[in-house]
């Protein structure tokens, strides 16, 4: 079947709050918008919490505020300029949604309610203050539902189940993408001036995640494979507390509202790892706490979970402000969080790291910060880089609309200043040529048939077990390894479903040559980075160690699919790298 | 346990008609039933298509007919559906292969009701006030997930494909009572034709049917009250 060639100003690829934001900033302009989930299905919508913004609606709070527990829970990696901006805008940015219609939980006097969230604290660290904007625990589904509703009323064009596999480029430009329909089978080609990335993370690249079988890191991916490095990826969020062995998110304002953690002897244990926050340290000091007392045998019943306990709390507390995580309890653990504390552990969360851009979501692609024009990147498939080596709870709502707007802003200036760029000539043939070696199989014909579930199976377990929350050299060079022998055996890989109409076999075998791809950079950029920095935590390297490793990693594709790390300086501005204590 | 798994299945290509496919699998009693459905589909047969994604009842993808009921195949654990679990599509909409059914016509409804705050005037500075009771009264309705399962569970939907639909008017309910919006009476005058709200015969499927647990016959209930009254 020959491709269908289509041509739009900007095309935005991806439709959680990043890619909708960015869709609704482009107004005027001549915008698709790709998605291989329909948009309302985007993991945006699984977000619970809350979305952080200092409006000072409970008590005192400032943006300045924001922006040093930014840096600070950053580990000082983030790049100030762009948390500045972050904390600066997401004052007009939450109350943008307000205006727009989101349903936002209120106070008595009718203003935005706010919780406290880990990390997030008044006066530079005396308090924790609250500055998380929710909508109870589903804040995310109330921002997704609000943007795709302002996208009906502004009527944006959407080709949803649309499945990019490549990007094209063109004499130094972005021309724009092919894609799969997944429908029909189909291939499209979209011609752009200007294209956005918006495709979220990568959680499933480990075993046990809060994130949806749709994350599978697709967008870095891509951009990765067309010579664009992926920055920081090294850095990847463990949450605290999921579901023990699910691994479904029980969100942190579910501390904020007050609740505790405890570990098999009955014990406060966050008392000893940090005296002022306790409860709500950042993630990445809790989910370590969590790993020393697991591994000490004060589990439950020495088993791999501990405690959250909610039941002080009271029923009304629970039912009203927690009802979602209520009812995630109560279904997949039979057991009533108002009665019995909550069986957790860490589960893979958030990629700090990303497709690396400027503050506009330009993309960048070298030490210099060096653009390649018409290509940007936002949310969680991006580094601005705002969370640098570990990321606040409320901040990444925050960063999908910020940078998500921005994008979008200055993808309208560039779409008008600009003609489009030629298409590379047969822009198809190589994806064509993919999906037929997928769908016909590997060289090794049937005798070497790979099983796509079961090289999943081994990378999430490989990953998890070995560059997880903690790290060290011998376990890394042996997943770089294993990654490695994968990558050769993903190319044998074979799929049952020849057919052509949606065909989930041959989503899930690309899916997982994303994955792999992905999973290999964290792996090489934990092995390189001689330190432990905020989630990145070396058992053989445990201090931090700013001489040497106050740096982005930059990790480029060799021609041969290997990966080449280069560095480029962090952006320092109004707080200095001190001693990370809570 | 082992469990039995019976598949409605379409191949979407070629002439051939549904057919039933049976499947054995392993499964601890917690599981969901997507992960059966995985089991099936990873190890055992990778024809099977299906939607998921988020996999705990959040994004609305995995509303499928199983043992007779509308649910969502992430939200319900094998322990509860027994040893012989039958799947199905979605009813009342064209099924595209096995389990994923076309669900344009369902989306179409919902833009339908215009489903986006309509507010009086140009914003405040800061946000809109609106009181904690304000906004209780549309609480309920903010929660649905547009997984289809209550209108594909609808006997009116199925007898008139036209009929705007359960879960239309939960979306309409959330505008309609929300202090913010100012658009009740063109809101109300949509839902009050022949395809509108006054089909639904309080058959209460679509309450079962819900993942979300949104007392739905309640919210159309407010609003063919409001229709009457002319306000909310
Ligand atoms: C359970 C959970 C709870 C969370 N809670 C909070 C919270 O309370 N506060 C907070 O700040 N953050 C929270 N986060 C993090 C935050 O929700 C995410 O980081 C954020 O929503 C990501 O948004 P996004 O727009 O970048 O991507 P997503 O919403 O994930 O959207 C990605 C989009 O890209 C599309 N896509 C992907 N690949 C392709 C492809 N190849 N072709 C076409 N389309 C593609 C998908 O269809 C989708 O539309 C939470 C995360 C999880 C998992
Ligand atoms: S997979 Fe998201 S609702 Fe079931």
């Amino acid at each position: 079947m020959p491709a269908s060639y289509h041509q739009f100003e900007a095309v935005i690829v991806g439709a959680g709050g990043a890619g909708l934001m960015a869709a609704l900033n482009l107004q005027g302009r001549d915008v698709a918008v790709l998605s291989k989930l329909h948009p309302v299905r985007s993991h945006t919508g699984a977000a619970q919490g809350g979305i952080g913004a200092a409006l000072g609606n409970m008590e005192e709070d400032h943006w300045e505020w924001h922006m040093f527990d930014t840096v600070k829970g950053s580990d000082y990696l983030a790049d100030q300029d762009a948390v500045e901006i972050l904390a600066r805008e997401a004052i007009e940015t939450v109350l943008e949604l307000e205006h727009r219609g989101l349903p936002f939980s209120r106070t008595p006097d009718g203003k935005i309610a706010q919780r406290p969230f880990g990390g997030h604290t008044r006066e530079y660290g005396k308090a924790a203050v609250r500055r998380a904007c929710y909508a109870a625990d589903r804040t995310g589904h109330m921002i997704l539902q609000t943007l795709y509703q302002q996208c009906i009323r502004n009527q944006v064009k959407f080709f949803n189940e649309y499945l990019v596999l490549e990007l094209l480029v063109e004499g130094g430009r972005v021309a724009g993408v092919v894609a799969l329909s997944v429908a029909d089978g189909s291939l499209h080609v979209f011609h752009a001036k200007a294209v956005l990335f918006a495709t979220g993370g990568c959680g499933r690249i480990y075993q046990i995640t809060s994130n949806a079988h749709a994350l599978t890191g697709d967008g870095m991916a891509v951009a990765w494979r067309a010579g664009v490095p992926l920055e920081d990826m090294e850095f990847f969020q463990f949450h605290p507390t999921g579901i023990y062995k699910m691994g479904i998110l029980i969100t942190e304002g579910a501390r904020g509202e007050g609740g505790k953690l405890f570990n098999g002897r009955g014990e406060r244990f966050m008392e000893k790892y940090a005296p002022t926050l306790l409860d709500l340290a950042p993630r990445d000091i809790i989910s370590r706490a969590i790993y020393r007392e697991l591994r000490q045998g004060h589990g439950i019943e020495g088993k791999w979970y501990v405690h959250l306990d909610l039941r002080h709390l009271g029923r009304a507390v629970i039912e009203t402000k927690l009802p979602d995580i209520t009812d995630f309890v109560r279904t997949y653990l039979g057991i009533d969080p108002v009665e019995a504390p909550i069986p957790v552990q860490p589960t893979a969360h958030y990629a700090m790291g990303g497709i690396p851009t400027d503050v506009w979501g330009r993309v960048v692609f070298d030490e210099k910060n060096k653009v390649l024009p018409g290509f940007y990147a936002a949310g969680e498939c991006a580094c601005v880089s705002v969370h640098g080596a570990n990321r606040l709870g409320t901040n990444s709502l925050v960063d999908i609309l910020v940078f998500g707007r921005r994008a979008g802003r200055d993808m309208a200036r560039f779409v008008a200043e600009n003609d489009f760029p030629p298409l590379p000539r047969q822009p198809e043939e190589s994806a064509l040529r993919w999906l037929s070696r997928l769908r016909e199989g590997g060289n090794g014909g049937a005798a070497r048939r790979v099983s796509v579930g079961e090289l999943r199976d081994t990378l999430q377990g490989e990953m998890m077990d070995k560059a997880s929350v903690f790290r060290d050299g011998k376990l890394l060079t042996e997943v770089g390894e294993k990654l490695q022998e994968l990558k050769e055996r993903y190319q044998e890989a074979t799929i049952q479903d020849r057919g052509r109409v949606f065909n989930t076999d041959l989503v899930e075998a690309i899916e997982l040559g994303f994955l792999l791809d992905v999973a290999h950079t964290v792996a090489v950029g934990a092995l390189t980075r001689q330190e432990s920095r905020g989630a990145h935590s070396r058992e053989d390297f445990p201090q931090r160690d700013d001489k040497n490793w106050l740096k982005h990693s930059l990790a480029y594709r060799t021609p041969s699919g290997g990966i080449e790390l280069k560095y480029k300086p962090v952006t320092i501005t109004r707080f200095q790298p001190q001693e990370r204590k809570y | 346990m082992r469990v039995k798994l019976r598949i409605k299945r379409f191949d979407g290509e070629g002439d051939r008609e549904p057919y039933w496919a049976e499947y054995e699998v392993e499964a601890e009693p917690t599981d969901r039933l997507l992960d059966a459905l995985h089991a099936v589909k990873w190890y055992q047969d990778g024809t099977l298509s299906f939607r998921r994604s988020c996999a705990h009842g959040v994004c609305g993808s995995d509303a499928m007919l199983i043992n007779g009921r509308n649910r969502l195949a992430c939200k319900v654990l094998v322990k509860d559906l027994g040893e012989r679990i039958t799947v199905e599509p979605l009813r009342g909409y064209p099924v595209i292969k096995d389990l994923v059914v076309d669900q344009t016509a369902f989306f179409q409804k919902y833009e339908s009701v215009k489903p986006y705050l309509s507010p009086e005037g140009e914003p405040p500075a800061r946000e809109r006030l609106q009181t904690p009771e304000q906004r209780e009264r549309f609480d309920d309705t903010t929660k649905c997930i547009l997984c289809a399962a209550c209108t594909t569970s609808c006997p009116s939907f199925w007898s008139n494909p036209d009929y705007v639909g359960p879960a239309a008017i939960v979306n309409a309910h959330r505008f309609l009572f929300d202090s913010r919006d100012a658009a009740t009476a063109e809101r109300l005058a949509g839902l009050n034709g022949t395809d509108g709200v006054w089909r639904c015969r309080t058959v209460f499927n679509c309450v079962e049917a819900c993942p979300r647990g949104i007392d739905i016959t309640r919210a159309i209930g407010e609003v063919k009250k409001a229709l009457l009254l002319g306000r909310t």
